[in-house]
């Protein structure tokens, strides 16, 4: 278990997680891009839509009262809907990616013949079975609680998709008989055509849960940007085009890849408070690895995340420009000032956390020099990031300011200037993972210095591109083209992480070992910062699915079905953070209870003389 | 078991930090409630004040600064009376109106009639507007409030206001359908003008009799100085007018949207009043 890991074992590990993560990203990606453009295409299925709506035997969207809205033991609907809707979504994302990176690892395992892939990957599961059960549980319960809190309309959504939704809990048994045989059948499946039909049933799980998702999300984003009715809500029959609506596949691959990134930070959190509660040296050194990897996982989905977020934010913007304003522009700006502290802080504790495993490796202290540099680039570019644009004052701060912008910050706040501090947080956090790669290593190629310089050369541009066109585009160019520095952007990025990575593939191709790596050395506050990870991922999800339900306003369907409760008001922000904070507290709680039921599982007791000999 | 209760308290004390923060570290803004139709007696209403509804129209319900701003989102209708005309006879303009009402009526139903060059949507080379048909969707104008914004831009970029008020307004919709009930709850207006100066914190930037803020004019004998329209399109739209001085994009919009008809005017005879 704490035995030396060989090189090729650990390169093959990294790049294979690497490259299979990206690939699935990129396959999801390829696959949203068939839909990517097609404004057009969507306007003519509306239209399609309305032509097939004279004669549709569908009614249109109800028109409410407050009166249509049961009270029932004074339960406040919306946050009851809200808090399962939450919960549910929180463990969703879990179960959901976890099978993802056990497939991977397992296929790692079974590609290196290295069986601590395989029992890591047999924990990792162990971890989402229970968690499966509550998923479902709370699947259960937010759909009561949209019966009973909004029967109109959960019976205008189920009118349109309930097709959808009769495939989804056929699904679901579906997924479930996947799962379990994959989980009980672990050890059973083990070797040669057993191995690689337990690997078939992975796959199985992954399709069926990734296609459960996809339906659930069509159901949320039609109501975000219904298609397939006419403007009275009138269903023209056509479900594809339901589903199929505009904002389907940007809500899609935002999900996928955040879901990696949650998944891979709670497993972390498991991994983090094993550690600290392990009583052996083995054990520690075990518990280390996983959430080495754990975090691994975590880092991997994290840095394509504010991407995915971008475009989703684009395509809203895309779908509505009255919703995309309200979105960054609006009431809801505020909420990305609190984002940004919550992403500062996922960057920072991730990157802190490498930094302290470096201490794992004797050769790292080649490196730790350059660390208090990164750290200074990523709190400049967080404070960056945390600046806002317009400041809410009172008369006497209003007047002292001399406006509601600040002479020297306020430039700071706009967009483009936010894109280029994500993006030079990005670049750094994979220089400090470069740094973490390369501390046990010692290269031995011939043109080991032209490597470096040019690492330092592509590092340089990359970093100089991306600060030019977020200043030229952000502040010498007008209003609408202050967001075209953002794909550039974007591309440079990819470019240098790519570039780099591939090119110290190459540096330390056949290269030394600088000594074994001591696995459980590194210390106890490192795994805080995997908690901290884990909290900030869960309230941060938690924050962003207010907006996304929020930027909705008073409509159910938005333009379709009016919200006309008495809570179809927006709420302040503090309002959703304290909902979201007392949502986050109940699922720790049932979080703990998933991995203590873990532990327990494998606990045995022998009750002398209780049995019959 | 200690460690166990470390890392509760820790996570509970995470968890409280970004609650704090966003409870006491950003500014608690109240989203405005959704937005409710009013009823207006058009039957006694004159030009300028069915002009006033569509200004209040064209900056609130109708969201139209919200694009069309001097940020560049949309083209600025300041000329709109002039440009129609030529419009009418671009090869690109793909309508059937003939005169400029009817060109403004089809610009807010059917947006894509003639999109200015570079205003189009992404892709679609200008042929298709970004803009929604405002007589659907969350906007949902009716026919009396189009026609009032209409007015609004006919009057505002001086071209001849040739709409006639519409007697129907807020009391049956077409077909006989009632008004939702839902949104037909006005609150009550505002009749003191020092109360509405007080809701709106104008004293926060303007002095008024001595008292308030320097960042925008003083506006403590406005009354000698401006008349009433300049004064009503200095509040519907501060941009329109900058004073000698100041720097423009000082002032809020959205006024109209948060303002009754009979409030702008209450504020407009007060300060045309102050001599």
């Amino acid at each position: 278990m704490n035995g030396p890991r060989s090189r090729k074992t650990g390169r093959t590990v990294k790049t294979g997680l690497l490259l299979v993560t990206f690939g699935f990203v990129v396959a999801l990606v390829a696959f949203a891009l068939s839909g990517f453009d097609q404004l057009g295409a969507i306007a003519a299925e509306q239209e399609v839509a309305a032509d097939a709506a004279a004669a549709s035997p569908y009614g249109p969207a109800p028109k409410l009262t407050a009166a249509d809205y049961p009270s029932i033991a004074g339960i406040n609907s919306r946050v009851a809907v809200w808090i399962f809707a939450q919960l549910h979504l929180w463990f969703a994302a879990f179960v959901l990616a976890v099978p993802i990176f056990v497939f991977i690892i397992e296929a790692i395992g079974m590609r290196t013949r290295d069986k601590r892939y395989d029992d890591m990957a047999y924990e990792f599961i162990k971890v989402s079975i229970t968690a499966y059960s509550l998923t479902a549980v709370l699947g259960g319960a937010l759909l009561f609680s949209l019966i009973l809190f909004y029967p109109h309309l959960f019976t205008y959504l189920s009118t349109i998709f309930k097709e959808s939704m009769i495939y989804y809990a056929l699904l679901f048994f579906a997924e479930s008989a996947a799962l379990y045989i994959y989980y009980y059948g672990w050890h059973w499946l083990q070797g040669g055509f057993k191995k690689w039909v337990h690997l078939t049933l992975g796959l199985v799980l992954n399709a069926v849960g990734t296609t459960l998702m996809l339906l659930a999300n069509s159901w949320l984003t039609f109501m975000m940007s219904p298609a397939g009715v006419d403007a009275a809500g009138v269903f023209s029959g056509d479900a594809w085009a339901a589903i199929h609506n505009f904002l389907w596949n940007p809500i899609n691959i935002h999900r996928f890849v955040a879901n990696i990134a949650y998944g891979g930070s709670i497993v972390g959190a498991y991994a983090a408070f094993k550690f600290l509660t392990a009583t052996t040296k083995q054990e520690r050194a075990h518990y280390d690895w996983m959430g080495y990897n754990a975090n691994f996982i975590a880092i991997c989905a994290l840095l394509p995340l504010p991407f995915a977020g971008y475009y989703l934010a684009a395509e809203i913007y895309a779908y509505s420009q009255q919703m995309g304003i309200t979105l960054m522009g609006g009431i809801f700006a505020w909420l990305f000032i609190i984002q940004a502290v919550l992403i500062g802080t996922l960057f920072l504790s991730a990157n802190y956390y490498l930094w302290c495993g470096m201490g794992r490796s004797d050769g790292a202290k080649r490196y730790t020099k350059y660390i208090k540099y990164i750290a200074i680039v990523l709190v400049g570019a967080f404070l960056v990031w945390f600046t806002p644009h317009t400041l809410v004052l009172t008369n006497e701060e209003l007047k002292a300011l001399g406006g509601p912008y600040h002479k020297y910050l306020g430039p700071l706040g706009i967009m483009p200037a936010k894109n280029t501090a994500v993006n030079v947080m990005i670049i750094f956090t994979a220089l400090s993972f470069m740094f973490y790669r390369r501390a046990n290593k010692i290269a031995t190629v011939s043109w080991v210095n032209a490597g470096n310089a040019i690492q330092v050369a592509l590092y340089t541009a990359g970093i100089a591109n991306i600060l030019f066109l977020g200043i030229y585009h952000g502040y010498f160019t007008n209003t609408v083209y202050k967001v075209a520095a953002s794909i550039p952007q974007v591309l440079t990025t990819l470019i240098v992480i790519v570039g780099s990575i591939t090119l110290d593939s190459f540096i330390y191709r056949g290269g030394k070992q600088v000594g074994p790596l001591h696995w459980g050395r590194i210390p106890g506050r490192a795994q805080y910062a995997l908690f901290l990870l884990a909290v900030s991922f869960t309230w941060l999800m938690g924050l962003m699915g207010y907006i996304r339900s929020g930027i909705r306003q008073h409509w159910h369907v938005v333009d379709i079905m009016r919200d006309a409760s008495p809570d179809a008001f927006t709420p302040t922000l503090g309002y959703a953070a304290n909902v979201v904070s007392v949502a986050a507290i109940i699922f720790m709680a049932m979080v703990i209870f998933v991995f203590w039921i873990a532990q327990v599982s494998g606990n045995k007791t022998l009750p002398a003389g209780y049995w019959k000999e | 078991m200690r460690q166990f209760l470390s890392v509760i308290v820790f996570s509970l004390l995470t968890i409280g930090f970004f609650a704090g923060y966003s409870n006491f570290g950003i500014p608690q803004i109240e989203p405005a409630p959704p937005p409710k139709e009013e009823k207006l007696d058009l039957g006694s209403m004159t030009m300028d004040q069915f002009i006033a509804v569509g200004e209040k129209l064209f900056s609130g319900k109708g969201t139209c600064t919200l694009c069309h701003n001097n940020l560049g989102r949309a083209p600025l209708l300041d000329t709109i009376g002039e440009v129609a005309q030529q419009r009418l006879k671009d090869p690109r303009y793909k309508g059937e109106a003939t005169n400029i009402e009817e060109y403004l009526i089809e610009s807010l139903v059917k947006p894509s009639a003639f999109v200015v060059a570079g205003f189009g949507k992404k892709g679609t080379n200008d042929a298709e507007s970004p803009m929604p048909d405002v007589s659907g969707g969350s906007i949902r104008l009716d026919e009396a409030e189009i026609t009032a914004v209409v007015a609004y831009l006919q009057d505002s970029s001086g071209a001849e206001v040739t709409v006639e008020i519409p007697k129907d307004l807020g009391k049956k919709k077409e077909g006989g359908e009632e008004a939702d009930v839902a949104e037909a709850e006005p609150r009550e207006a505002i009749s003191d003008p020092e109360k509405l100066i007080a809701m709106f914190t104008c004293d926060a930037c303007h002095m008024i009799n001595g008292v308030g803020g320097e960042i925008g004019p003083d506006l403590s004998k406005i009354g000698a100085l401006r008349n009433r329209d300049y004064l009503r399109r200095s509040i519907l739209d501060p941009n329109a007018d900058i004073a000698e001085g100041f720097e423009p994009d000082q002032m809020p919009e959205g006024m109209g949207e948060q303002l009754y008809v009979s409030e702008l005017e209450v504020l407009v005879s007060f300060l045309a009043g102050l001599k």
